[in-house]
Formats: structure tokens, C-alpha cells, sequence
């Protein structure tokens, strides 16, 4: 297959911590790969060696055929960074900012300013251009970062965590975007910790934790190992929770997650049991407070992955 | 997707791209002009002050006293905006993220110290002219021709740009701002007060004589010092010009090793 990048056995480690433990990515042309993990599971760490900001320790690297430490200059003509952090001169204007990046990209100074104007269009902030960059929103200085990368039309975009830190509707304008980018051809890695964002952009998804990666495959093979929904429930009487587990594990055939004070989780593939669960939850003289069904979270996505809850590593 | 390929073909790449964030340096300092105003009213500061405070005394008059004094806060002036600014800015840079969007770009590693140290250049010009302004009004007078006073400016700038690398690479290395201006102020005393500048070595007692002698800084001064006089400058010129080098050739390579392996 033909792969826009691809990583084997990164290893990577700062003093006595292990960043990256033996990491595998890889991503068909045209693609986006999702990255899904905690804090510290290494996501940013992937990414810095992927754009060559980072040499691994072990293990090698490949962006659009070459070399990620021996090619590094090759690679840095294909690719976009988007960081956790804006990436801009805040003391320029966003217009600036993208003309600058525009001539370190070797455009001649006309082609710059024609390719700024056409980023600004597109990433709707032409009527911030002229202001510094320090004055902008935190979700137009995204905007900016991202169409900032975005100058030298690369062929592979890393986005590291592109809508931490935004709004929802923000969120959606970036899922838009990037679905825009894809749709010429661009392939895209995008580290997230939002399972839901990873399912609305991800063609395949790793999870990945302490440096490597537990679980890939596409949105719905993960929804079947972590469970598409999540059955929450709370008995009124919270001694009752032990018989709510066994009740919730019965019917789902997963072990269920006691959360705190009498709230017991499962994660089920589909909505069909609710009906079996109410049933025998009533069946057991189990009287309820709350009952609902909602999308897993990250961390029961860890849970039922890694059998451990994700607290333990904060 | 619209397959322009964007760079590689044009030549001459480390120029130009320095060229472009040298522009990036400059528009700021346009913008945030505080380091600059700085770098020029400290060196103008000295100058008032020593002139009255001392002219007196080692001269006999302020006006005898402001022809010996003006070449030393020329090199002054060079030398501390080397010292504070470029150093101070990379080590922003660094902290913020744009040190990381210039390194995932196919540009030259040196392109973004290059073009802070250029803009630098220019800010020392613009320092000059200032501070030759108001030597004259003061009433200094150059006493050599046009082409000795060219020779001592570029001589001032070119000692300066090559001190500034110090600083670089202490920028580049030091993670914390502070520490870095710290020791800009710390170093500044001792290597531009600890010299010719306010009165000549020979009165000096003889540890600061011996201090004055190995510091470069002292060469400087006397070598512009006797090209706006119109004395024999040929010795310290040399000895200007091989410190100048010294410094470029340590500090230079040790800045951009440092730069490169900066995560």
C-alpha cells in the first residue's frame, strides 16, 4: 500500500521518561489518521519526530518517501504543522504572518500576498488581517495557525490537537476544514482526546498510551472493542449498585465500571439492550435515580482497553 | 489538490530567507521600538553623565574631555545592542512557538539566527546615527577625514556583531529570559566600563590595568578612538579586527550547534 507516512518502533525518551515506547503509525495517502490518547501517551512526541523536529532514539520514519532525521529537509517541502499552541509571530498581523511564511517558502513576494489573501478568504478571517496576531480570539489564532501551515499547500498535515481549547461551534468549523482538505487529496494526522473527534474525521484510528499503540482500527471496530454507548446507571439506593453491576454485566457481557458513590457504567455495541436491562434491573427490585445512554468517554475507552482506569497515570 | 511545488527551485536560499525575518525583526522593533530607544539613550546616558562628572577632572575641560569620550559610548552603543537585543529575542522566539513552525519549514537551521543578527546590524545604524547626533550638538568633532569616521562606524558595528553571538548562543541555550538578560547586564559593567572608555589605561591601578589590556572592548574603543582623532590606529585596528574574528569563530558555530538541537 502506498503510505504518506509511516512509523516503526519509535523510541524515544527525555532523561529517565519514556515518551515513546515502540510506536507503529501509518496512514494510506489521502487519509486521515486519528490518534486518540491521554495526556502523556506520547501523542505530541509522535508527531514532533513525524514534522523532523525530533530525532528518534529508536526505530525509523518515513513522510511521502523519505526519511525523517536523513532527508529531514525533503520532508519539511511536503508537510504542515498545526502545534497544541499557536505557532504565529504575535507581534505581525496574520497577513504578515502568512507572507513571511510565504517567502521562507521561496513564493515570490506578489505570490504570497496573492496565496495570504487567499487563506484569509478561506479561513474567514479577512477582516482580522491586518491585526497582530496577539489581538485575535484563541480560536481565530487556531484559524491563523492552521492556515498558516497550510501556506506551502503540503501534501501531509499534522494537526496536534487542533480544537483543544474551542468552542464547539469552532470545533465543527475545523472538522469542516479539515474535511475540506481531505477532499483534495491531503492526508492528515490528527492527535485528539476527544473520541468523539476522532470518530467524525478519522478514516482509522490508534490508541495510543505510554508510547505505543493498544488498540487501531476504524471508528466502528473500536466502538465494538470499547462499546458504541454507555449505559449509565444509579440506583436510589446506593448499596444496590453491586446488584446493578451484575445486572448491567449479564446483559451487556462486559464487566462494568463501578464510577463513584453508587453510579455503575457498561459500555454496549448498540441501544437494543435498554429494554432487557430496565427490565431486569426492575425484575431485581433495583429502584433508579438516573438511567441514561450516552457516548463512551476517553477514559472508559481506557478502561475497557487497558482494564484500568485512566486516573491512575494523573 | 493543486500540485504547485512550492520552493527549491529559486537559488541563493539562506540569503533570501535570513532577508525575510531579518524584515520580520525590523517590523517589530518599528512596532515595539523600546529595545531600541533603549539600546541608544543608555549609551547617550553615559555619555552625559561621564562627560560632566569627569571631564573636568581627566581633562582639564568637558570639551577636550567629549573628543576622548564619544569614540568609547560609540563602541558602547554596539556593543550593548548586540548584547541585549539578539540574544533576548531568540530565546522568545524559542520559548514561543514560532521557533517550531520556522523549523518545520525547508529553510536554511542558521536563516532565523542569521536574520535576527542582520536586523540587528541594522538596528546598530540606526543607533549610530542617533548618538552621532548628539555628539555633535554636544560638540564633539570628528578631527580625521570622511573615510577614517566610515572605517571606525564599520569597525564599532562589525565588533559588535560579532560580540552579539555571545549572546545568541546564551540566548539559545538559557531557557529562562531573565537569566539571559541578567547576564547581559552582569557582563556589560566589567567588559565596556572596565576599559579606555572614561579615562586612559595608564592611570588605571594595575589589576584594571591588566583587566583593560585583555579585553577587547579596550581595543575597540582606541582603535575608533584614534580613526576620529586622526592618531596611528593601525595596532588596535589589528587587534579589534582578531578579537572581532575570535569571537565569530567560537561563538558563531557553538550559537548555531546549540539552535539546532534545541527541541
Amino acid at each position: 500500500m502506498d503510505y504518506a507516512f509511516q512509523a516503526e518502533g519509535l523510541v524515544k525518551r527525555f532523561g529517565k521518561q519514556t515518551a515513546l515506547s515502540g510506536l507503529d503509525l501509518a496512514a494510506p495517502a489521502g487519509t486521515v489518521l486519528g490518534v486518540l490518547g491521554p495526556n502523556g501517551a506520547g501523542k505530541t512526541t509522535a508527531i514532533r519526530i513525524l514534522a523532523t523536529l525530533l530525532s528518534p532514539d529508536e526505530g525509523r520514519a518515513v513522510v511521502g518517501g523519505f526519511d525523517v532525521v536523513t532527508q529531514a529537509h525533503r520532508v519539511r517541502r511536503l508537510i504542515g504543522l498545526t502545534g497544541q499552541y499557536a505557532t504565529v509571530d504575535e507581534e505581525l498581523t496574520a497577513f504578515e504572518n502568512l507572507v513571511m511564511v510565504g517567502q521562507l517558502l521561496d513564493l515570490r513576494k506578489a505570490e504570497a500576498r496573492s496565496r495570504a489573501d487567499e487563506l484569509l478568504r478561506q479561513f474567514d478571517l479577512r477582516e482580522s488581517g491586518t491585526q497582530r496576531a496577539s489581538a485575535l480570539s484563541g480560536g481565530m489564532r487556531r484559524r491563523l495557525d492552521l492556515a498558516v501551515s497550510l501556506v506551502g499547500r503540503p501534501r501531509i498535515v499534522f494537526l496536534d490537537e487542533p480544537t483543544t481549547g474551542l468552542d464547539p461551534g469552532r470545533r465543527e468549523d475545523l472538522w469542516r476544514l479539515v474535511r475540506s482538505m481531505t477532499a483534495e487529496g491531503v492526508t492528515v494526522l490528527l492527535t485528539t482526546q476527544y473520541l468523539e473527534e476522532a470518530d467524525a474525521l478519522a478514516d482509522h484510528i490508534c490508541v495510543i498510551d505510554e508510547g505505543r499503540v493498544i488498540a487501531d482500527g476504524t471508528s466502528a471496530d473500536l466502538k465494538r472493542i470499547v462499546g458504541g454507548q454507555t449505559i449509565v446507571v444509579r440506583p436510589v439506593d446506593p448499596r444496590q449498585a453491586d446488584v446493578a453491576a451484575e445486572v448491567l454485566e449479564q446483559v451487556a457481557r462486559r464487566r462494568a465500571e463501578p464510577v463513584h458513590r453508587g453510579v455503575v457504567t457498561v459500555p454496549v455495541e448498540d441501544d437494543r439492550v435498554l429494554p432487557e436491562v430496565v427490565r431486569r434491573l426492575v425484575d431485581a427490585d433495583v429502584r433508579l435515580a438516573e438511567f441514561s445512554l450516552r457516548l463512551p468517554s476517553l477514559d472508559e475507552a481506557f478502561f475497557a482497553l487497558t482494564g484500568r482506569a485512566e486516573e491512575v497515570r494523573r | 489538490m493543486t500540485t504547485t511545488e512550492t520552493s527549491g527551485s529559486r537559488p541563493f536560499g539562506l540569503v533570501r530567507h535570513s532577508a525575510v525575518l531579518a524584515r520580520r525583526s525590523l517590523v517589530k522593533t518599528r512596532r515595539n521600538p523600546g529595545y531600541l530607544i533603549n539600546g541608544v539613550m543608555t549609551p547617550v546616558i553615559f555619555l552625559v553623565l561621564f562627560l560632566y562628572l569627569f571631564g573636568g577632572a581627566v581633562s582639564g575641560s568637558t570639551d577636550n574631555y567629549l573628543q576622548y569620550l564619544f569614540p568609547g559610548i560609540l563602541v558602547m552603543t554596539t556593543s550593548l545592542s548586540g548584547m541585549l537585543a539578539t540574544g533576548l529575542n531568540l530565546n522568545l522566539d524559542v520559548k514561543k512557538g514560532i521557533f517550531d513552525r520556522f523549523r518545520s519549514l525547508p529553510i536554511e537551521r542558521a536563516a532565523p539566527l542569521l536574520g535576527s543578527v542582520a536586523a540587528d546590524v541594522v538596528r546598530y545604524v540606526l543607533a549610530v546615527i542617533v548618538l552621532f547626533g548628539i555628539g555633535y550638538a554636544l560638540g564633539f568633532r570628528v578631527q580625521s577625514d570622511p573615510l577614517s569616521t566610515l572605517a571606525a562606524v564599520l569597525l564599532a558595528v562589525a565588533f559588535g556583531f560579532c560580540l552579539s553571538w555571545v549572546t545568541v548562543f546564551l540566548g539559545v541555550l538559557v531557557r529562562d529570559e531573565g537569566a539571559v538578560l541578567t547576564f547581559s547586564f552582569v557582563a556589560f559593567l566589567p567588559l565596556v566600563l572596565g576599559t579606555s572608555l572614561s579615562a586612559p589605561i595608564d592611570t588605571l591601578p594595575g589589576w584594571l590595568r591588566a583587566w583593560a589590556n585583555v579585553n577587547p572592548v579596550t581595543h575597540a574603543m582606541d582603535a575608533c578612538r584614534a580613526l576620529l582623532s586622526g592618531g596611528a590606529a593601525g595596532d588596535a585596528v589589528t587587534q579589534t579586527l582578531i578579537w572581532s574574528a575570535v569571537l565569530l569563530v567560537i561563538f558563531c558555530p557553538l550559537a548555531v550547534f546549540a539552535y539546532q538541537r534545541r527541541r
